[in-house]
């Protein structure tokens, strides 16, 4: 193609995509091919769209997306290890106008925040958490996490995930669906544009549901890659991921509208 | 019949060098450089810019929201 082609085509009324102003111009501190990065990009567009961006709040963790304040535009507080639900209890409860979320990984929600995510969810508080299962520590090395698949090799388990010893991975999605104080539970993927897509319908909806109904928890899994953690390349940890998490993290609705519905 | 052109603007210094957008195209338009940018990754860029339909796979699947796409209906 020519140059003056292509500067025909590369003009402001043409354009069809392009990052939204609601994640900051900062460098990702994430590895390359990381699904964060495409976890929060979705976010950020959905409150964007729905036009709630300045009545959100949302709570960072501790892990890998411990900096998540740094790159998403919106109102944000960093919570203690694995207490993100906690705090969005109490900002819900002071403001319950406002938009509540949580961004959580699987070792913030799943092991140290287990009792705090799952009362959360009991009581069933009007906030939505995105939950980012990767099977692994990230931030700390790739250390074994609860959901670390079976047979699968961590810096704490270097000859493969033991059941018999270490114990079978924790399916915390199902195990929240359970709980009548939640509204929807979904689990989606970041890793193709088709799923991008679903992923950013799913949380699109949690977050409707969240203004909508004044009550019940909107859970969102995000299964990500860690290429870093895994000790492959992106392209190929997405491949590891399609073939060995989506067997024991199956994708889709989990709960909708408080009715189980893929059991 | 109408047609779309597209075209896509990397973001250099942005670019992480992952290759997932390589991936998601569905029409080969994607390539890395030969050459490393600011923080000495590979950056993805149009070797096939002919190809390009506007689709936009590769910045939704972009993980560091690198990728700005345009499109342009050409009537023929």
């Amino acid at each position: 193609m020519k140059e003056e082609v292509l500067s025909d085509i590369i003009n402001v009324e043409n354009l069809v995509y392009k990052k939204t102003p609601l994640m900051t111009d900062n460098i990702l501190s994430y590895c390359p091919g990381c699904g964060h990065g495409t976890a929060h990009r979705i976010t950020m567009e959905v409150l964007e769209e729905l036009g709630v961006w300045k009545d959100t709040i949302g709570i960072a963790p501790v892990g890998c997306s411990v900096l998540a304040y740094e790159f998403m535009n919106v109102d944000m507080q960093q919570a203690a290890h694995g207490r993100a639900p906690a705090l969005a209890t109490g900002i819900k409860r002071c403001w319950p106008h406002k938009v509540v979320f949580t961004y959580q990984g699987d070792g913030d929600l799943a092991a140290i925040g287990t009792a705090e995510t799952i009362h959360a969810c009991n009581r069933g508080e009007n906030i939505v958490i995105i939950f980012v299962n990767n099977g692994i520590y990230g931030m700390t090395g790739g250390q074994m996490a609860p959901t670390t698949l079976p047979g699968m090799k961590s810096s704490t388990s270097p000859y493969g995930r033991d059941v018999h010893i270490m114990g079978n991975p924790l399916k915390i999605t199902e195990l929240v669906a359970e709980l009548p104080g939640v509204r929807s539970v979904t689990r989606q993927a970041v890793h193709t544009p088709g799923n991008v897509r679903k992923a950013k319908r799913a949380i699109r909806k949690a977050f409707e549901n969240q203004l909508k109904y004044k009550e019940g928890l909107n859970f969102v899994e995000i299964v990500s890659n860690c290429n870093s953690g895994w000790k492959m390349t992106p392209v190929h940890s997405n491949k590891w991921m399609e073939e060995n998490m989506f067997p024991y993290f199956p994708l889709g609705d989990i709960k909708v509208d408080g009715e189980i519905v893929n059991k | 019949m109408a047609k779309f052109k597209g075209a896509i603007v990397v973001d250099i210094d942005r670019c992480k060098g992952c290759e997932v957008c390589i991936g998601a195209c569905p029409h080969d338009v994607i390539g890395m450089s030969s050459e490393v940018n600011i923080k000495g990754y590979k950056y993805s860029y149009m070797v096939n810019p002919e190809s390009c339909v506007g689709c936009a796979n590769c910045a939704v699947v972009c993980p560091d929201g690198v990728i700005t796409v345009y499109r342009k209906r050409i009537e023929q």
